[in-house]
């Protein structure tokens, strides 16, 4: 177990990280710390899939010097899945952004508690 | 290969261009050219379900001509066409409903933008219900999110933005377990397209190996689609949303949106995981009792609110719960009475979510019980199609709420250690469902003295009354004659695995 965990250690960071990221966006009260966390907890999965991805001494699956062993490249579906991956990441972080901004607007304050105090004085 | 095999792919792809070609029209075009591609899309749906049906056999789109399993793929079955073509007819009524309002509702010059949020939901539907690969279900995720997420926050007030910002943590919670699950699928398995897993996973469950990561993985993917869908404890961000959105939207989200997340999670678990497989883990328990907990405490909530569209979401958390008990059941016969109810629930909640609003318009505006009181009277139709959703939901016979309650029950005394629990809920929720609904249905129909609010009639409404007779007929349908949609349920989850 302690053999596999420390050969193991990227995957280990990563899942940590992740447990990091999922923390901050469930649990802080501020917008911004939820955003970041977001971002930290999507950048954990990509440095799990790289990790996952990469065997040592391989190079990508780009043919130069007419080397077509399987032994010589690694699978580039990983890499192709972080990079969709990253698209979707970003998307969703400018959708978060621009929502904290219209709240920021209106009730100036990126507290969701207190926003949500100023809501229930608006009674709409 | 036929050209009618052809018509998933390019209803997405339809829909899709639908989207970018709306975002640079004006109103009145971008409505027409939403109604256009919701029809057609149903019609292509509706000819792919008659072509399924004739072959009797489902069949795999490859896209783009790469072999699996290197290329991405559509699977097609009765199940899966029949379940597009009823997403696209409730997603037409629904915006036929609300379309009168949404001239109120939204800011000028803003309507277009939800014909386009409206087409991109629809395409990401269609690719949730379609696609035969789980990191193209990922992305759709997404894309389902984002614009679920416009069509909440669309209308500007204070309330719908904060609910669009919760709905957006959640969901992003949810996805972000998702990902991570299809991520560790990946690395067990080798493979993304779903017929590959399943093979994979049988050969890890027969050998025993990379057994707790493989208990972890379903965990997680379970977890993130159930906090996607507002199971139980994760229903936070659920009120708000449906409570305060334009009419539509509350319609399309409640009805649709939470409904695609729980047809993936199905196709994952007789896809991907393998029924055999989920069963023996124990996470089929974990949905069980939070599905037996959403519908208790769901409608405990609904019966302490006093504010009709905010009961009518409560209601959901309950009706999710429903779901998830069927799937939680681990049988054959619960599963089909879960994806009956998908149906069902569809039919009754957009209309309910319709109705309401026919019926807070004739009081005011406002959503309070007490300025209900005699609403059904000013507005007949609204007040009749209030009704019959109601009896639907408390699951009286001829309405079809009472044929998924009936297939609940019959899938409960197939399962010897699940049958009491499910059965004792099973009446209590029915009995809570009957407190709320008909106090409500009492309440609009009780006559009023004074008459403060003026009365609408039938010249005034024609298209939302027309709507609200269609989604009658819709929910008779679905109780009179289900045994037909039934057994085509039962065939296409047979064409699953």
């Amino acid at each position: 177990m302690g053999a596999n965990l420390f050969s193991n250690y990227g995957e280990a960071v990563a899942m940590i990280l992740f447990g990091i990221g999922f923390g901050n966006l469930l649990l802080q009260s501020n917008l911004i710390k939820k955003i970041i966390g977001l971002n930290i907890m999507d950048t954990a999965v990509y440095l799990f899939l790289a990790e996952k991805g990469y065997i040592e001494g391989r190079v990508a699956p780009i043919v130069v010097d007419g080397v077509q062993s399987m032994e010589a490249y690694i699978n580039p579906i990983p890499s192709g899945l972080v990079l969709t991956g990253i698209v979707v990441s970003v998307s969703v972080s400018a959708l978060m952004l621009s929502i904290t901004i219209r709240l920021y607007r209106r009730y100036h304050t990126l507290d969701l508690d207190e926003i949500n105090v100023q809501l229930l004085k608006e009674e709409l | 290969m036929e050209t009618v095999q052809n018509f998933p792919a390019i209803s997405i792809l339809l829909c899709l261009f639908a989207g970018i070609i709306s975002s640079g029209l004006k109103r009145k075009a971008a409505r027409w050219v939403n109604i256009l591609l919701v029809v057609a899309v149903a019609f292509l749906s509706i000819y792919t379900l008659g072509y399924v049906l004739a072959t009797g056999a489902s069949y795999v789109y490859v896209m783009g001509k790469f072999p699996a399993p290197w290329g991405n793929e559509i699977r097609v079955g009765a199940l899966e066409a029949f379940t597009a073509f009823f997403f696209c007819v409730i997603m037409l009524l629904s915006l036929e409903g609300g379309r009168k309002k949404l001239a109120d509702e939204l800011e000028e010059g803003k309507t277009y933008l939800y014909y386009v949020l409206s087409d991109l939901l629809l395409s990401s539907l269609l690719a949730l219900v379609y696609t035969n690969d789980l990191f193209t279900a990922y992305v759709f995720v997404e894309i389902n999110t984002i614009a679920a997420c416009g069509l909440i926050m669309i209308r500007q007030n204070g309330r719908t933005i904060k609910a669009s910002a919760r709905y957006m943590i959640m969901s992003l919670l949810g996805s972000g377990l998702l990902l991570l699950g299809i991520c560790m699928l990946y690395d067990l398995t080798g493979h993304l397209l779903m017929g590959n897993i399943r093979e994979q996973v049988g050969i890890l469950s027969v050998t025993g190996e990379y057994h707790i990561p493989l208990l972890v993985t379903i965990a997680l993917m379970s977890v993130g689609l159930a906090i996607k869908s507002a199971l139980f404890p994760f229903h936070g961000w659920l009120t708000d949303a449906y409570g305060y959105s334009t009419v539509s939207s509350a319609a399309i989200l409640s009805s649709l949106v939470s409904k695609g997340y729980i047809f993936l999670l199905i196709k994952i678990i007789y896809r991907v995981i393998g029924t055999e497989v989920f069963n023996e883990s124990k996470i089929i328990n974990i949905l069980f009792v939070f599905g037996l907990m959403g519908m208790i405490f769901g409608s405990l909530s609904a019966i302490r609110e006093n504010d009709v569209r905010r009961m009518i979401s409560f209601s959901s958390v309950a009706q999710i719960g429903y779901i998830y008990m069927g799937i939680g059941m681990g049988t054959k016969a619960g599963m089909e009475a879960s994806v009956f109810h998908i149906l069902s629930h569809a039919a009754t909640k957009s209309l309910l979510f319709i109705a309401a609003i026919g019926l807070t318009d004739v009081s005011g505006g406002s959503r309070k019980f007490i300025d209900l009181t005699g609403a059904a009277f000013r507005n007949k139709w609204a007040g009749v199609a209030f009704t019959v959703g109601s009896l639907s939901m408390v699951g009286v016979p001829m309405f079809s709420g009472f044929v998924s309650k009936l297939l609940f029950a019959q899938a409960a005394v197939q399962n010897e250690i699940k049958m009491l629990p499910a059965l004792i809920v099973l009446g209590i929720s029915t009995i809570l469902n009957a407190i709320y609904f008909m106090k409500t249905v009492i309440r609009i129909y009780t006559p009023v003295e004074d008459l403060k609010y003026e009365s609408i009639t039938f010249k005034n409404m024609r298209m939302y009354a027309v709507t609200l007779v269609l989604f009658i007929i819709l929910n008779v349908f679905l109780g009179v004659s289900s045994q037909p949609v039934v057994d085509l349920i039962g065939q296409g989850l047979a064409m699953f695995s």
